[in-house]
């Protein structure tokens, strides 16, 4: 078994309003910032032990299907690295 | 014969819902998330609140919880189960309905009045009502806004599983009578059966008279049926 960091990326998909990062947005610009666009995103990094990094990415895949993730409004990406 | 009102760490309507039910003459009571649904319970309601403090996503952790596995196997066998503001959100999250209730357009929880308009009065939740009628209902929510992919969309509504509208006064659905940005305006949703349904506004805040508006006891009474039978 290896020690894995498998970092989880949860975004609205492309299209879904985004009222918090309008939001923020719209306060950088008024703090002076000149900016084109803004999207804001969950990262999770999981620590998990597996046989290799295809079976961690398998686990941290299924843990943003069930859960991480919400399907209907959400895509996400899995990234699995040694620690 | 009882409508158990499932309460989770966060809930804080669920006070509200046994009173409600009650004040209609529909035995109800309260009960902890953990303990499992009581044997004798012959309705639910996912009551609104803050269940785990609105962790990951609102309704993420309740939906998850070991009894929501009890409320869908209840729900499958015909049970009704009604949720309500966090309860819809957990319901969704839950799968027992199609789509999301996330944040507002505004990005500001609202708590104000809304108008519904029934869409289905063909339902044990909207039976008291006609097509069109125009409810005044509270709503009090941040993550009120239902998001759903086009094509399921089309298919909820071409189904006659949208159960309520936002609208105004007179019944109109439009852009300035949405509150949180909603598609398609939507309030509130039937799941697979007709007897599982979920909504943001909250019927019983406006099912005593004390409190104003009575128009959500239709909605609580769909529970009648059973829980007298």
């Amino acid at each position: 078994m290896t020690a894995y960091t498998a970092t989880v990326t949860v975004r609205l998909k492309r299209g879904v309003l985004d009222p918090e990062a309008e939001t923020t947005r719209r306060a950088l610009e008024r703090l002076g910032f000149e900016l084109d666009g803004l999207r804001s995103m969950d990262r999770f990094e999981v620590d998990l032990e597996a046989a290799d990094p295809a079976a961690a990415e398998e686990r941290a895949d299924e843990m943003a299907e069930r859960l991480l993730a919400n399907p209907t409004i959400h895509d996400y990406e899995v990234e699995v690295r040694e620690r | 014969m009882t409508v158990t009102v499932v309460q989770f760490g966060g809930s804080n309507c669920d006070r509200d819902a046994v009173g409600a039910l009650s004040h209609l003459g529909i035995d109800a009571e309260r009960v902890w998330h953990e303990d499992g649904l009581p044997e004798d319970t012959t309705g639910i309601v996912l009551p609104g609140g803050f269940s785990y403090g609105d962790y990951l996503r609102a309704g993420a952790m309740a939906a998850r919880s070991p009894v929501m596995a009890e409320v869908r196997a209840a729900a499958e066998d015909g049970v009704p189960v009604l949720g309500v503001c966090n309860g819809a959100q957990i319901g969704c999250e839950t799968g027992l309905t199609d789509g999301a209730f996330t944040t507002n357009a505004s990005a500001r929880f609202q708590c104000e009045n809304a108008y519904l308009r029934v869409e289905n009065a063909d339902t044990p939740w909207t039976r008291a009502y006609d097509e069109g009628d125009v409810l005044s209902v509270p709503i009090a929510h941040g993550e009120g806004r239902f998001e759903i992919g086009e094509e399921r969309y089309e298919r909820l509504d071409s189904e006659g599983r949208v159960l309520f509208r936002y609208c105004d006064a007179d019944g109109n659905v439009t852009d300035d009578a949405n509150p949180n940005g909603s598609r398609g305006n939507v309030a509130g949703v039937l799941g697979e059966r007709d007897t599982v349904a979920v909504l943001m506004p909250h019927p019983e805040r406006a099912t005593l008279p004390d409190l104003g508006s009575t128009d959500g006891q239709g909605v609580l009474r769909g529970f009648e049926a059973v829980s007298n039978a």
